[in-house]
């Protein structure tokens, strides 16, 4: 009932994360609909960023031509300070604080013994010999607050720590705006860990 | 299509959609269960950080007609907290959900399983208490309510038990320890034989409250080796963990 460039379409869209068939069969049918250099922009939007987007070749973060991302090229950034993440969307989020002005480094995942990634899996080797060679202090392990991350966390500062580097890792605690009464236990019992002193 | 109430020990989770997660579960009355938690990634959710692998939570579901439940309500009842500020004690943590995912069986109680994994998770948390020998333990008693338990009074091929014959090797073909006369396999040290014997015998709570003899990592690979052919399937926890 579809003609085969159709089909083809919503086969590819429903691919994507987070589309189901239905959704897939209305992005088609939108396009379909569209002006034919409206739907152009997205194709072409497509092969740019395949094309062009590369990883940076210091800290894996998404890099345009093949060099370093645009944090790297900064000079104005703090090598004293990497802060590690799992993924490029992570380095969205912390830039967005407008708190951090170190480098960063991309693990590309974090350990999962369930399903067989270790370290060796992970830009973890990389991380070494850069904290090394540029002069870092501290390594801030910005880690989302699951296991794999903390185990991942405590991995890393097991390697660091010997050689003199400072690591940290993100105090977990309460969301902002968020009510007390329905914080869960591990969040509002790491809240009281990380309990911090008032200034008077 | 009903709601229903059981507790149960979180075993895995796997990111769905935007901010969703599937979460597998071994509960205590329906074996088990495979519950969508809805917006779970979310810093906001009202799930937070209890349905992380390994929790132990009250659960309210919703079955309706997919295989997946949807996770309605979620109480902590133990989170483990001291488990996972430890790497050694995380790693044992893991390698108990691995092998319980493998053995539970979809809507299909299994108590005693499940009691053996809270059991062992509460070992695992407890700080006096030595982690190292528990993935061997645990292995070895669910491969006994498995009804794979291995032999080890007795040779496993020609039967004859001590004073008799030394038992002095471990075969998995043959189902357990065998003589010198019969071995074959991996050999098995007389301490080992031990607290293998111990373990099976039912004082696993008193091997456990030892410091973790010397022949903890002999026992770990029997039982992980056991386990593996139990299951036909390569764990990957404990051998990843080996790694870390
Ligand atoms: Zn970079
Ligand atoms: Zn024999």
């Amino acid at each position: 009932m579809y003609t085969a460039p159709l089909r083809a379409l919503i086969d590819e869209l429903g691919r994507l994360p987070g589309v189901g068939p239905k959704s897939a069969q209305r992005m088609a049918f939108h396009l379909l609909r569209v002006p034919t250099e409206d739907a152009l922009r997205l194709a072409d939007a497509i092969v740019a960023v395949k094309e062009r987007t590369t990883l940076c070749t210091r800290c894996f973060n998404v890099a345009e031509g093949g060099g370093m991302c645009a944090v790297c090229s900064d000079e104005r950034r703090d090598v004293t300070v990497t802060c590690v993440v799992e993924d490029p969307r992570d380095i969205v989020a912390v830039e967005r604080t407008g708190q951090f002005k170190g480098r960063y480094h991309v693990l590309q995942g974090a350990l999962n013994p369930l399903e067989g990634v270790g370290p060796e899996q992970l830009r973890v080797k990389e991380l070494l010999q850069r904290v090394d060679e540029e002069g870092t202090e501290e390594v801030i392990l910005c880690t989302n607050p699951n296991l794999e991350w903390e185990a991942t966390a405590m991995y890393l500062a097991k390697l660091l720590t010997p050689f003199g580097f400072r690591v940290t890792k993100l105090a977990s605690g309460l969301p902002v705006g968020g009510d007390l009464e329905y914080a869960d236990e591990l969040t509002l019992g790491r809240a009281l860990e990380g309990r911090r002193e008032l200034d008077a | 299509m009903s709601l229903f109430r059981d507790q149960g020990v979180v075993l895995r989770t796997y990111r769905l959609g935007e901010a969703d997660r599937i979460v597998v579960l071994l509960t205590q009355g329906h074996g088990k269960v495979r519950a969508v938690a809805k917006g779970v990634r979310r810093t906001n959710s009202k799930f937070g950080g209890r349905l992380e692998p390994m929790s132990h939570v009250s659960l309210l579901l919703w079955q309706g007609r997919s295989d997946l439940d949807i996770v309605n309500q979620a109480e902590v009842i133990d989170a483990y907290r001291f488990v996972r500020q430890d790497l050694p004690r995380v790693s044992a943590g893991l390698a108990l959900l691995e092998v319980a995912d493998r053995l539970a069986q979809e809507r299909h109680a299994d108590r005693r399983l499940y009691e053996t994994l809270v059991g062992a998770l509460r070992v695992l948390d407890d700080p006096a208490r030595d982690p190292a020998l528990v993935p061997a333990a645990f292995f070895l008693k669910t491969l006994v309510l498995e009804g794979a338990g291995p032999v080890v009074t007795a040779c496993a091929s020609c039967g004859l038990a001590e004073p008799e014959v030394e038992l002095v090797s471990f075969d998995l073909l043959e189902g357990g320890m065998l003589c010198r006369r019969c071995r074959r396999g991996r050999p098995v040290s007389a301490g080992a034989l031990e607290v293998l014997r111990q373990v099976l015998g039912g004082s696993l709570g008193a091997v456990l409250a030892r410091p973790a003899p010397g022949c903890t990592e002999e026992l770990t690979a029997l039982a992980l080796e056991a386990m593996e052919a139990h299951l036909d399937h390569r764990l990957r926890a404990l051998r990843s963990v080996a790694g870390l």
